[in-house]
C-alpha cells in the first residue's frame, strides 16, 4: 500500500468517493453475527455471484439497532435506500428478487430512517405504514389495505407500493406513514386522512402540516458516526469516511498545545464512568518530564449489559486509533497499548488488522504525515478481571501481573505503566477526540448541559421494547431514551426503574425518568453515569433480587486487597441472601447501611467504593420492598421467588 | 481473525507442549507473562501444568507468581474442558429475563455445577458475564453458537440432541 501523506488526505477530503453505487451492506458485529448475520452475508455473497446481480457486497459494523439483528442495508438505484431488520438466511433470495429486480421492497422488516424529511420532493415510490399504538390491536394490515385501496382508486397502482414497516422509530403516535424517498413522515394518522395524503402529498408533493412528525430525532450520532456505515477491514473505506483528518489538523495545524485547548473548548470527560475531564489529563501526563510516556486505550469493558465499547471497536476501529494518537501526540506518548478483553475476539481481531494497515501505510511508525511525530501502538488482551477496569490495575495487567489496584496518589498521570507518566482513556472518548478537532471544542460543546457536554453512547437492554444502543446528547431524559427512542416496556408492562452505571451504579425510580442526564444529576439520584449501560426493569423484577445480582458480581470481582471490598461486601451479601429467603431480621438495613458507608470511605479503589451503590440505591428508593421481605417472611419470599421463576417461562 | 493473536481454531493448530513455540513472539517484551498465557490456552483450551513449569524457567518468574497470576484471572483454566461447551450469560439484562432459572434448569439436567465438566468430559457449563447479545436475552452459548430467547423448556432436548449425535459417531 501507498504511504499516506498529508496531501493524500487532503485530496480525500476535498474530491470524495469512488465508492460503489449500487451495494448491499451487512451489520457484521458480535451481536449481528450472533444473530446469524454472518450465514445471511454468505447466503447474499451465493445468491448475488449466481445471478450476477450488478451490486457490491459490502460489510459493515453495527448501527447499534440490536433489536432488528441481523440488519441489512441496501442502496439500489431506482429504489430508496432502505435499511432492513431481522433478515435471515430463508429471507435473503426473497430479498434480492424483489428489492433489485423486481424493485419491490420487503413486508414487515424495514426499519425505518430517523432522517425524517419535511419537504416532499420528487416522486413518492413507498409508503411506509405501522400502527404504533396497540390499544386497539394491530391495526396495521386494515390501514395498509385502505392506502392500498386508495392508491388504486387514485390510478397510482404500479407506481406506489405500500409496505408494513417493522419499526418507524415513533411510538404511541396512532398510524405512522413514512413516505419514500422523501422521508415525510406523519403521525396519528386516521382513515379520513389517507385520501388527502395520496392527493395532496403523494400527487401534488405538498406536506401536510397538521399530521408531520415535527420532532428532530433525539439521537446524535458523534462517537458512532461511522458504526455501520463503513467497512471496518478497510483503511480505504475508513479514510473515504475521514479517518486521521482529526490528526492531521492536530498534527500539522494545532500542535499539541492548541489540540488541548480544543479539548478544553469541547470539555468532554472521560466516558469510561468517573467523568475526569480529558484535556486535564493529558495536561497532567504532559507536564511531567520522562524519557517515555503511555497512553493507553481502556478497551475492558466489563460491566454486564454494556457493549458501546465492543461496537466502536468492531465498527470502527482507525478512529479508536486515530484518538490513541492524538492522545500520544498531546500527552508527549510515543507509546500506545489497546488495553481489550480477551472476550472480544473480532474487535481484538479488527483493532489489529487497523494497526497493521495504519503500520503499512505509515500513519505510524516514525515521521508520521511528514512531521516529527513518532507513535506506535499495541494490543494487549485482558483475562477476565473487572476490577482492571481500573486505571491502577489495569496498568498491573499490562505489565502481566495480577490486576490489583494500588492506592493513588501517585496517579498514572505521574508514575504509571512502569512507573513512567500515562495517560488511559476509555474508546468511547477516543472515538469522540478526531471528530471534536474536526470540527472544533465549540461544535461539540454545543450539545449537553451544565458541565457535562456533548454525547453520551448508552446500551439500553432489559425489560425494553427495543433493545439497542443510543447516542444523545447530555440533558436529554431517561423518559425519552426509554420510551420515545426505545419503544417502552415490553409485554405493556410499567417500568419500575432503570438501573445505570452496572455494578458501579444505582437504580433510578419510574417517578425521576424525568431527570436529564447528566454526570451530576445522576451522582445526585445516588447513581452514576458509569460506562453507559442502562437497563430498564419492569414491575415483576425485585429490588432487593437485583441488589444482590450487583453485589454478587461486586464480591466475585473484588481482588481481596483491601478489607472493606473483601470483608465488607461479603457481609453485605450474606444479609442480602437471607433477607431475600424471608429470614431478615429487623436491625439488618441499619446494618447494610453501616456497612455501605465503611466500604465507600475505607476502600482502596473505585471497584470497592462504588459497589455499595446498588445496595444504597435500592435501599433509598425501595426500601418498602425490602420491608415487606423482613416484615412477610418465608411465604412473602417464596411468593416473589415463584413470580420471578415465572420470568424464564414468560419471555418469549 | 489475526493469528498471531489467537489461533482460530483452539486445540487444533499446533498443539505444542514446547514452551518455545509461545516464546517465539513475545520473548524479551515487557510484561509479557499475560500474552503468553493466553496464547497456551488458546492452542490447549487450558493452561497445562507442564508448560508453566517451563515457562517458569524460561522467563524466570517464580511458579507461585505464575500461578498468582493464572489463579487472579477467571479467563484462564488450569483444567481441560470438556468437549462440548454450554455457557450460559448471567449478565444483566438476561438476569433479569430469567438466567437464574436457565442456570438451574441446565445443572439440574447435566448434573453438574457451572465451571464444572460432566463426569463423561461431553459438556463444560459455564456461565459468562454479557456476551452481549442483549436484544436476544435470555442468550446462551453452545459451542460458540449463540441462541437467543431461550426457554427453560427447551434445554432437555438441546443437550439430548448433542448427546444423541456424539453417541452417533
Amino acid at each position: 500500500m501507498k504511504k499516506i501523506t498529508p496531501a493524500t488526505l487532503e485530496a480525500i477530503a476535498s474530491a470524495p468517493v469512488n465508492a460503489p453505487k449500487n451495494w448491499i451492506k451487512v451489520g457484521l458485529d458480535t451481536g449481528g453475527i450472533a444473530a446469524g448475520a454472518r450465514y445471511v452475508f454468505d447466503a447474499l455473497a451465493g445468491h448475488i455471484a449466481y445471478a450476477r446481480h450488478p451490486i457490491s457486497l459490502l460489510r459493515t459494523g453495527s448501527n447499534g439497532l440490536s433489536f432488528a439483528d441481523p440488519v441489512v442495508e441496501i442502496e439500489c438505484a431506482g429504489m430508496p435506500h432502505v435499511l432492513y431488520g431481522n433478515i435471515h438466511v430463508a429471507d435473503t433470495k426473497t430479498l434480492l428478487d424483489e428489492h433489485i429486480i423486481k424493485h419491490r421492497i420487503l413486508e414487515d422488516h424495514v426499519v425505518a430512517t430517523r432522517d425524517r424529511g419535511t419537504k416532499c420532493e420528487g416522486d413518492t415510490t413507498v409508503i411506509l405504514v405501522q400502527d404504533t399504538s396497540a390499544e386497539q390491536g394491530d391495526r396495521t394490515r386494515f390501514f395498509q389495505d385502505s392506502f392500498i385501496e386508495e392508491v388504486r382508486r387514485q390510478g397510482l397502482q404500479g407506481k406506489v407500493q405500500v409496505v408494513r414497516a417493522m419499526d418507524m422509530g415513533i411510538y404511541k403516535k396512532g398510524l405512522v406513514v413514512q413516505l419514500l424517498p422523501s422521508a415525510v413522515t406523519y403521525e396519528n394518522v386516521l382513515a379520513a386522512n389517507i385520501s388527502e395524503i395520496i392527493m395532496d402529498t403523494v400527487k401534488k408533493g405538498i406536506v401536510l402540516e397538521k399530521l408531520l412528525h415535527r420532532e428532530p430525532d433525539p439521537q446524535v450520532r458523534i462517537v458512532m458516526r461511522n458504526c455501520g456505515r463503513l467497512d471496518p477491514e478497510s483503511l480505504d473505506d475508513a479514510l473515504r469516511h475521514g479517518a486521521y483528518q482529526g490528526l492531521k489538523s492536530a498534527l500539522l495545524v494545532h500542535g499539541w498545545e492548541k489540540t488541548i485547548g480544543v479539548m478544553k473548548a469541547s470539555a468532554l470527560r472521560g466516558r469510561g464512568g468517573a467523568g475526569f475531564p480529558t484535556w486535564l489529563k493529558w495536561k497532567l501526563t504532559r507536564d511531567n518530564v520522562a524519557d517515555q510516556k503511555y497512553v493507553i486505550c481502556n478497551g475492558d469493558e466489563g460491566d454486564p449489559g454494556a457493549f458501546m465499547d465492543r461496537s466502536v471497536l468492531e465498527g470502527d476501529p482507525h478512529t479508536v486509533l486515530e484518538g490513541l494518537m492524538i492522545a500520544g501526540l498531546c500527552t508527549g506518548a510515543t507509546k500506545g497499548f489497546f488495553y481489550i478483553r480477551a472476550e472480544y475476539p473480532l474487535a481484538v481481531a479488527r483493532i489489529q488488522l487497523a494497526i497493521d494497515q495504519a503500520k503499512e501505510a505509515g500513519l505510524l511508525g516514525k515521521n508520521i504525515l511528514g512531521s516529527d511525530f513518532e507513535f506506535d501502538a499495541e494490543i494487549r488482551l485482558g483475562a477476565g478481571a473487572f476490577v482492571c477496569g481500573e486505571e491502577t490495575a489495569l496498568i498491573a495487567s499490562i505489565e502481566g501481573k495480577r490486576g490489583s489496584p494500588s492506592p493513588r496518589p501517585p496517579f498514572p498521570s505521574v508514575s504509571g505503566l512502569w512507573g513512567k507518566p500515562t495517560s488511559i482513556n476509555n474508546v468511547e472518548t477516543l472515538a469522540a477526540i478526531p471528530a471534536i478537532l474536526c470540527r472544533g471544542g465549540e461544535w461539540y460543546a454545543q450539545y449537553g448541559i451544565g458541565e457535562s457536554r456533548g454525547t453520551k453512547v448508552f446500551a439500553v437492554t432489559g425489560k425494553v421494547n427495543l433493545a439497542q444502543l443510543v447516542e444523545v446528547p447530555m440533558g436529554v431524559t431517561l423518559h425519552k431514551i426509554v420510551y420515545d427512542i426505545c419503544g417502552g416496556v415490553s409485554n405493556g408492562e410499567s417500568i419500575q426503574a432503570v438501573q445505570t452505571g452496572g455494578p458501579s451504579g444505582g437504580v433510578i425510580p419510574e417517578s425521576l425518568l424525568d431527570t436529564p442526564i447528566s454526570y451530576e444529576n445522576l451522582m445526585k439520584l445516588g447513581s452514576i453515569m458509569g460506562s453507559g449501560g442502562m437497563l430498564v426493569m419492569d414491575s415483576n423484577n425485585s429490588m432487593v433480587d437485583v441488589a444482590r445480582f450487583y453485589l454478587r458480581f461486586c464480591v466475585d470481582e473484588s481482588c481481596g486487597k483491601c478489607a472493606p471490598c473483601r470483608i465488607g461486601g461479603y457481609q453485605m451479601l450474606q444479609i442480602l441472601e437471607r433477607i431475600f429467603k424471608g429470614h431478615g431480621k429487623a436491625d439488618d438495613i441499619p446494618k447494610l447501611k453501616r456497612i455501605c458507608h465503611a466500604m465507600q470511605n475505607a476502600s482502596l479503589c473505585g471497584l470497592g467504593q462504588t459497589a455499595p451503590n446498588p445496595v444504597l440505591s435500592t435501599l433509598r428508593y425501595f426500601e418498602a420492598e425490602y420491608m415487606a421481605f423482613i416484615e412477610g417472611g418465608v411465604t412473602y419470599a417464596r411468593k416473589i421467588r415463584k413470580q420471578l421463576e415465572g420470568v424464564g417461562q414468560k419471555a418469549s | 481473525m489475526s493469528k498471531a493473536l489467537l489461533s482460530e481454531h483452539p486445540g487444533t493448530p499446533a498443539a505444542s507442549m514446547d514452551i518455545d513455540y509461545y516464546l517465539e513472539k513475545w520473548r524479551g517484551v515487557e510484561g509479557n507473562l499475560i500474552m503468553i498465557l493466553h496464547q497456551i490456552q488458546d492452542t490447549h483450551g487450558y493452561i497445562p501444568r507442564e508448560l508453566v513449569m517451563q515457562l517458569d524457567r524460561a522467563l524466570g518468574i517464580r511458579l507461585a507468581r505464575i500461578y498468582e497470576v493464572i489463579t487472579f484471572y477467571h479467563y484462564f483454566k488450569l483444567v481441560p474442558p470438556g468437549k462440548h461447551h454450554i455457557s450460559i450469560c448471567n449478565g444483566t439484562a438476561c438476569y433479569l429475563k430469567g438466567a437464574a432459572n436457565i442456570i438451574g434448569e441446565i445443572e439440574k439436567t447435566l448434573g453438574v455445577k457451572e465451571g464444572e465438566t460432566t463426569g463423561d468430559r461431553l459438556f463444560q457449563l459455564e456461565t459468562v458475564r454479557c456476551i452481549g447479545c442483549c436484544g436476544m436475552s435470555p442468550a446462551m452459548m453452545v459451542d460458540g453458537r449463540v441462541c437467543g430467547h431461550v426457554k427453560t423448556t427447551d434445554l432437555p432436548e438441546m443437550i439430548n440432541t448433542i448427546r444423541k449425535n456424539e453417541e452417533q459417531a
